[in-house]
């Protein structure tokens, strides 16, 4: 009886997992095919469609743009996170509940309403459609998340360590450049790498708020819409191993602790 | 006659409608110990903050060197605090720690170092510049506290209840290394603490504090065989305390009326008023050798052996509501159970207003 549960369970784990990771396991299997068509059966390991893809310049330019998009919203959410965190950490504001609430509210805001918002704004604004436009859209979704992860490390232990730095001298710029963010690098490390994960391969904002110039997703989205591709598996492998190797920089920045 | 180094005049705070300081006045003179105890919720603390920096009293100044330093934020003031936690920065090395300050300063790089290693020497941690704080101990991280706040020669410093996160051996070290580094410095210091011991073997200048005032000032043995308030006769050590009724008083002697009998005592109170007698636990005579005042028979409760010492505590049998807390030497044989005449002299018992 205890066999069978065991062994239902086994089978239990090795479906949820199957159902989680095949699709992956075959896009990256598939991208590495060498036939024109990704179907089975598997005709041994080949690079060409990965070839295919570096060469392809409007796909490499979309990976550079990705990344750009990436590397400067994260900086601007955690840089805006880390100072809204602060404030709220160290000063006594009024309604500062409230508020900490709605500065994490576009957290359960859907992204397709938060990128038609930002479209409507900026079309009443004249601000183009643009890469720029893209980032600032990626900074609504991804300081909220900075916001949350610093304020949540933010201790008041820490506040002795702030005075104490106030009291040798320092002003108050120094105390945060010298003091507060080595102190908070963790949490401002994992703030980084998760807004570059969510950035890296957000869809919707920056569909709706790119036009010319755009970002590797909307590009491998316009390469789908000619039909199931082996360069499609290529790209999406590759996105998806920055993914990874993003999620594990924000693991082992934010489970890091160092011993008191 | 110089002014002191610091002057608190008046000083009141309140935390919301909450009272925490009622018009503290203070001089602290240069060179000097002062201990501020009291029990949590003294206000000594604060008043620390307040000294420090980090808390503007609702009214009241607070001079030092003769300026005006009520509203200077901590950084332009002359003074470096030791907090209760240390708060040593954990990502700079000990040497960049105890630097800070001069860096804050625009010293520059090798004065640095070299003075901050001589602040290291001082305290005993020469070796210890190249590690990090999580590497050292409770006792070596207070040290590098203490070599932080005094590497850039403060006018005051301040030490929050310094030993209180030591285990107790190491506080009555860790007390007498900070006596000796306060004389080799001379600066002032300001240690809050609520532990009396501390506050005797350490203090030039001992102010115990009581909600928000200041109970007794002055010299700790002053302070403790003569104190001015019923607080500090119990906070400073421990007494056994008898309530009186003063009667006239004649010759610089007064007559005490208590449930132990009339007490004839030297000191002047008014005639009529409530009165309070202190008595020390070593000025307590058990049996044996007789006082010249007598304070009836009590029924010994407890005794607990102190090693040189041991702490007796009795009922009398005339009042059971008054309890003796005596000190006999360690060979007595006193014992629970037994009944003894209490007496004592005159002279030592500390004529208090109740």
């Amino acid at each position: 009886m205890r066999a069978a549960v065991r062994l239902a369970a086994w089978l239990y784990a090795i479906a949820v997992y199957g159902f989680i990771f095949l699709p992956v396991v075959v896009l990256i299997l598939f991208s590495l095919q060498a036939t024109s068509f990704p179907i089975p059966p598997f005709t041994g390991p080949s690079l060409r469609w990965y070839q295919a893809v570096l060469s392809d310049a409007r796909l490499t330019s979309a990976l550079v743009n990705s990344l750009l998009v990436a590397v400067l919203s994260s900086l601007a959410s955690v840089t805006l996170g880390f100072l809204s965190a602060w404030g709220f950490a160290r000063f006594v504001l009024p309604g500062s509940a409230l508020l900490r609430g709605l500065i994490t509210l576009p957290l359960t805001v859907s992204y397709l309403i938060i990128g038609m918002g930002l479209l409507v704004l900026f079309n009443w604004a004249g601000v183009p459609k643009s890469l720029i436009a893209a980032g600032i859209g990626h900074v609504v979704i991804n300081l909220p998340l900075c916001f949350a992860i610093i304020y949540s490390q933010m201790g008041d232990h820490q506040i002795n360590i702030e005075r104490a730095a106030r009291d040798l001298g320092a002003p108050e710029w120094k105390v945060l450049l010298m003091i507060t963010v080595p102190v908070m690098a963790p949490a401002i490390f994992a703030g980084f790498f998760l807004s570059m994960t969510f950035s890296w391969d957000e869809f919707v904002i920056s569909f709706l708020l790119t036009r010319f110039e755009t970002t590797l997703p909307v590009e491998i989205w316009n390469l789908l819409r000619s039909g199931l591709n082996p360069k499609t598996n290529a790209v999406g492998s590759l996105v998806f191993a920055v993914s990874i190797v993003l999620v594990v920089l924000f693991e082992l920045t934010l489970l890091r602790r160092k011993p008191a | 006659m110089s002014a002191p180094l610091v002057d608190i005049r008046n000083v009141s705070h309140r935390f919301g409608h909450l009272p925490v300081l009622k018009n503290v006045s203070l001089a602290i003179e240069p060179g000097s110990y002062t201990i501020l105890l009291g029990p949590s919720g003294s206000g000594k603390t604060t008043l620390l903050s307040i000294l420090g920096g980090f808390v503007t009293p609702s009214e009241g100044k607070v001079f030092i060197r003769g300026a005006d330093c009520t509203a200077v934020p901590p950084a332009k003031r002359p003074t470096t605090t030791v907090f209760q936690d240390y708060a040593l920065f954990p990502h700079m090395s000990v040497g960049k720690n105890v630097g800070f300050g001069l860096r804050m300063q625009g010293v520059d790089g090798a004065t640095r170092t070299a003075k901050a290693r001589e602040a290291l020497a001082l305290v005993g941690l020469a070796d210890s510049f190249d590690k990090k704080p999580h590497q050292l101990s409770g006792g070596q991280r207070q040290r590098v506290a203490l070599a932080r706040a005094l590497v850039i020669e403060p006018a005051v410093l301040l030490l929050d209840e310094p030993l209180g996160a030591l285990d107790l051996k190491l506080r009555r070290q860790m007390q007498d290394e900070l006596k000796a580094i306060q004389k080799r410095v001379g600066t002032a210091f300001v240690h809050v603490t609520h532990d009396q011991e501390e506050a005797m073997a350490l203090a030039g200048h001992c102010v115990v504090m009581n909600d928000g005032r200041i109970e007794d000032e002055g010299p700790p043995e002053r302070v403790y065989a003569r104190p001015k308030t019923r607080f500090s006769a119990t906070f400073m050590g421990e007494s056994t305390i008898l309530a009186g009724k003063a009667g006239e008083t004649q010759d610089g002697r007064v007559a005490v009326a208590t449930r132990l009998g009339p007490i004839s005592l030297p000191g002047t109170a008014p005639a009529g008023a409530a009165v309070a007698l202190a008595i020390r636990p070593e000025h307590l005579i058990l049996a044996g050798a007789k006082g010249d005042v007598a304070l009836g028979t009590a029924r010994v409760s407890d005794v607990v052996f102190q090693g040189s010492f041991k702490r007796v505590l009795a009922t009398s049998a005339q009042d059971p509501a008054l309890q003796f807390i005596a000190k006999a030497p360690a060979p007595a044989t006193v014992q629970a159970g037994d009944t003894v005449a209490v007496s004592c002299d005159a002279q030592d018992i500390i004529l208090l207003a109740d």
